[in-house]
């Protein structure tokens, strides 16, 4: 397979784009493989990928139910930050930001990582101290933060009410600077095309409907397209967690999948140049290189598998659009959609060994799954490879729940709906 | 999505808040007995499927809702007041089992 460079790109264009070729191989399933990863998303590529790269594991297979990145990796909102308050989550995610900075580079594949930077904006002088200590918190770890004043933000953010007349008026804001935007199918694209020239096979339209056991042992799994032996299986199916882990017979979990719905404008000339949040409710927006207002909310607020969500959020996400930018009220909305988010009951994810002897576990991403792609896949990998988790994965066991020592960066408690 | 509450009749979404899984058993309040508060309070079913589930009518008479939903359509089969279901359970749980 041919590496991307400019000299390639020209020759193509010279040449009428003729010779493009396609950038993985429609694998069949072979009898058995080391390692299974059940999921192609962005999670389950970049573990395949990481598995190969880091610890030669290359017969390695992913299977997917349906295309190649066809959940929640093509449904997100795509923005890629690391400003959480506690350490656990700050060092996972700060790692991931790093990794995001060489990705394109790593993957020779341009994921259009654009550090536009996130500004979460205060509303009330508590919520400013809050920030602030979030700040401080960061900054602590070594991410950046920076505090910025409400005339900092009128002069950065054209079109923003800073008024003091506004629905909920500004009175400050906390930016991180390297924070941004990646093209979210291109993630799953250059990993899935980084995988494949490692020698993973990606098994498109193959649902697991079952697991192989030897004894207590999972040793494989039963799929659509036939029985595949492998020593370990790793799952990463985020939103259908739950589903799949039954079929190996796990019928409980700290996770509810629940569904979160995205929006998006019709083009518009450039003039948002950050990712910017709403401190007064639960509204996010960025603007996409085409012009298209990306944004959303929260969730709907309860279990669904639909992938499509209700009207009320529709109102209030758009609410809360307008209370920020008065402006936009005109402005056409061109796609809705729906994706099922795997909630955990502490807002953080889940990334270890078991719960079963050869099976391996990713999940609970909620809506923050898209920025940490590239870490994930990293410990997921070490995991699975070492049979431990990696440094950085080592606080998110499944039994922390039980163990009370969860990771709540909200301070929500048990309440998947409110993370 | 139209819940339809037994005592205002068929309602819009927004005047309903969610209370969650209605699978649960919440063990009794004196009860020390820590895995069944962990399973309480963290483990879910989370079914693709017909889900129970609790519903509060809280934007119209603030009644408590047992309500039986398929989360991959959304559609509801059945809803029923919170407190008949608990009347049961309560029944349920005077029977002698097992100490806590």
């Amino acid at each position: 397979m041919r590496e991307y460079s400019a000299f390639s790109l020209l020759r193509n264009a010279l040449s009428g784009n003729r010779d493009w070729r396609p950038v993985w191989r429609k694998a069949a399933p072979r009898p058995a493989y080391d390692v299974v990863v059940v999921g192609g998303g962005g999670h389950g590529l970049a573990t395949a990928y990481y598995l190969a790269r880091q610890h030669g594991i290359t017969d390695v297979a992913v299977v997917e139910k349906g295309w190649l990145g066809s959940g929640n990796v093509g449904r997100n909102t795509t923005a890629v930050r690391s400003n959480y308050l506690l350490p656990e989550n700050q060092r996972f995610y700060e790692h991931s930001m790093k990794m995001w900075e060489g990705l394109s580079h790593e993957l020779n594949y341009n994921v259009m990582f654009s550090q536009r930077g996130c500004l979460n904006l205060a509303h009330t002088p508590a919520q400013l101290d809050e920030f602030a200590r979030r700040g401080n918190a960061m900054r602590h770890e070594g991410i950046d933060a920076e505090l910025m004043t409400v005339g900092r933000i009128a002069r950065e953010v054209p079109g923003l009410d800073t008024s003091a007349s506004a629905r909920f008026p500004i009175v400050g804001g906390l930016m991180q600077r390297r924070a941004g935007t990646a093209r979210h199918d291109a993630v799953a694209w250059g990993y899935a095309r980084g995988a494949d020239r490692l020698g993973v096979d990606i098994i498109e339209n193959c649902e697991v409907t079952g697991f192989r056991r030897e004894g207590e042992r999972i040793a494989g799994v039963v799929t659509t397209r036939g029985d595949i032996r492998a020593r370990k299986v790793a799952v990463a199916v985020a939103g259908h967690t739950g589903e799949v882990m039954r079929r190996a017979g796990v019928d409980r979990l700290p996770i509810e999948s629940q569904v979160l719905q995205a929006f998006v404008s019709e083009s518009l000339k450039p003039f948002l140049h950050t990712v910017i949040t709403f401190g007064m409710g639960h509204f996010y927006m960025a603007q996409s290189d085409k012009g298209g207002l990306i944004y959303g909310g929260g969730l709907d607020g309860y279990n669904s598998y639909a992938q499509r969500g209700n009207l009320p959020i529709v109102e209030e996400v758009t609410a809360e659009m307008l209370a920020l930018f008065p402006g936009l009220a005109r402005v056409r909305l061109l796609r809705s959609w729906g994706g099922t988010t795997d909630m955990s009951m502490d807002g953080s994810p889940i990334i270890t060994c078991g719960p079963l002897p050869g099976l391996y576990l990713n999940c609970g991403w909620c809506y923050g799954g898209f920025k940490a792609t590239p870490a994930s896949g990293l410990c997921f990998a070490h995991t699975i490879a070492r049979d431990e988790p990696h440094p950085l994965n080592a606080p998110f066991t499944l039994d922390r729940f039980h163990r009370g020592t969860v990771i709540d960066d909200k301070g929500q408690g048990a309440t998947p709906n409110l993370h | 999505m139209l819940i339809t509450c037994p005592y205002c009749g068929p309602r819009d979404l927004a005047e309903f808040a969610y209370q969650g899984d209605g699978n649960r058993t919440r063990p009794d309040p004196a009860s020390m007995d820590q895995d069944a508060w962990n399973a309480y309070v963290y483990d879910r079913h989370n079914p693709a499927g017909a889900h129970h589930e609790f519903w509060q009518h809280s934007g119209g008479c603030r009644a408590h809702l047992a309500v039986t939903r398929d989360t991959l359509t959304h559609a509801i089969t059945s809803v029923a007041f919170a407190r008949e279901l608990g009347h049961r359970r309560s029944l349920r749980r005077d029977r002698p089992e097992r100490g806590g």
